[in-house]
């Protein structure tokens, strides 16, 4: 894993998610390793993401390591149109690691291209956001003990919802089953539908959010945006209806628990946050130590 | 004498690429190369094709091309058939077929994608060739046939 690039999940094995999985464990208990002691990291953000920023930040500082960088493309030198090839080439000459945010599709792959240090994407516009995989994956982990063999109920917006399809995919090396429950107008595209077919991984689609999540070890619940729809009157069809309320929970599993991406709007009422079953708030605390396992591993520390 | 060679005259050894669309020669030529070299090249334009309306015909003497490279026309004229051409003879025929990976040729269709915004060589790997669907390797879209504009 050593100097490898992360931008797509799929870029990192079986093996190497476990690895990072592992290692976030690891990191937990012991979370202030200076590692990265005398190590630069560039720090990206060419649109703001408070939250994720924040996420790798207090990874790098709890690593010891040193941040450059910026906090939205106005304050960086691109406001003045220099190009991203320019900016990467100039900031991997500084740094040893670049973690890097940017609204358009793919940049992330080219900043790899063109840099010579690796890069970790930490979110390309509405393509990918492998960190947040890769948290999710610890957080699935850490609740069951186990990636395997588990029963994974995806709720929400499944259509355009990008964590969702990472997770779907990193999971299916772990022999899952899947549950889907959305809108038709928000169900699984069928590119990756066919994906799970040629694995041969049992998924069940639904419409209605009942008691078929008695069944789950994992809920993972996700925004329904009104932007999605062009047809207002569907929106408010469907926005109440993809709600998790506390009352739902009485007869699921002891091991569920239930992730969320956050920041959510009303997909999970607040009755919901005292049970010991939502997991959301910690899974956000997880991504620190996720960040730090995949740091750490790409600069060939850990 | 047959029609073609009216049109665009013989040449001794080399290579004829016939049936290229007419609206797409120059294109073939440039992604070719072929406007950079040296040899001896004649071509003719909007001939008529039985098979496909107007066509256009480049000849290229002393050049044999190597399958990966005279591939890379594929996109803009799938149909190309190929005359290789010694002492006058035509001694071998070849058709095109459209590369695992397509550099430089195709846009992607996604206005988001960083190779819409920034100077860069885009870049696909073949999905499906019929109907024809490229995966762009930047925002891993999929750009399909109705979408597919040639650079
Ligand atoms: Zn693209």
């Amino acid at each position: 894993m050593k100097d490898k690039s992360l931008v797509s999940i799929t870029d990192f094995s079986k093996e190497e998610i476990l690895r990072i999985v592992e290692l976030a464990a690891e990191f937990e208990a012991n979370p202030n390793q200076k590692l990265l002691d005398g190590k630069v990291v560039s720090s990206l953000f060419f649109e703001p993401s408070t939250r994720t920023r924040l996420s790798f930040e207090t990874a790098i500082n709890r690593l010891g390591g040193g941040i450059i960088g910026f906090t939205d493309s106005s304050s960086s030198s691109t406001s003045k149109g220099e190009s991203l090839n320019d900016t990467i080439k100039m900031v991997s000459n500084y740094s040893d690691l670049i973690v890097m945010r940017h609204p358009l599709e793919g940049s992330a792959r080219y900043a790899s291209e063109v840099s010579d240090v690796p890069v970790i994407n930490a979110g390309d516009g509405a393509n990918q956001h492998p960190t947040q995989t890769l948290l999710d994956m610890y957080s699935i982990y850490k609740t069951q003990g186990t990636l395997d063999n588990l029963n994974i109920f995806l709720v929400g917006d499944l259509k355009y919802g990008r964590t969702v399809h990472s997770l779907m995919m990193a999971m299916s090396q772990f022999n899952p089953t899947f549950n889907f429950i959305s809108p038709d107008s928000l169900k699984m595209p069928d590119e990756y539908k066919l994906f799970l077919d040629k694995q041969g991984i049992k998924y069940y689609e639904h419409h209605e959010f009942t008691d078929i999540i008695e069944e789950a070890d994992i809920l993972y619940m996700t925004r329904v945006q009104r932007e999605r729809f062009s047809d207002p009157i569907e929106y408010e069809k469907v926005k109440n209806v993809y709600v998790l309320r506390n009352a739902m929970l009485d007869n699921t599993k002891d091991n569920l628990r239930i992730l969320h991406p956050l920041p959510r709007v009303n997909e999970i009422h607040t009755d919901v946050d005292a049970n010991p079953k939502a997991y959301y708030f910690e899974q956000a605390e997880n991504g620190v130590y996720a960040r730090m396992a995949i740091m750490a591993s790409i600069l060939g520390v850990k | 004498m047959t029609k073609k060679e009216l049109s665009v005259r013989a040449i001794k050894n080399g290579t004829v690429i016939d049936h290229i669309p007419a609206t797409h020669l120059f294109k073939v030529i440039s992604i070719l190369g072929l406007d950079k070299s040296k040899n001896q090249i004649t071509f003719g334009t909007n001939l008529k094709s039985k098979q496909q309306g107007h066509k256009a015909i480049i000849k290229v003497a002393k050049k044999f091309f190597a399958d990966d490279e005279i591939n890379k026309i594929a996109l803009v004229a799938p149909s190309a058939k190929l005359n290789i051409i010694e002492d006058y003879q035509v001694v071998d025929k070849k058709t095109v077929t459209i590369p695992e990976q397509i550099v430089g040729i195709a846009k992607c269709f996604n206005p988001k994608c960083i190779t819409n915004n920034e100077e860069m060589v885009t870049k696909f790997s073949l999905v499906e060739p019929e109907p024809l669907a490229l995966k762009c390797q930047y925002c891993e879209k999929i750009t399909n046939e109705e979408h597919l504009e040639v650079l």
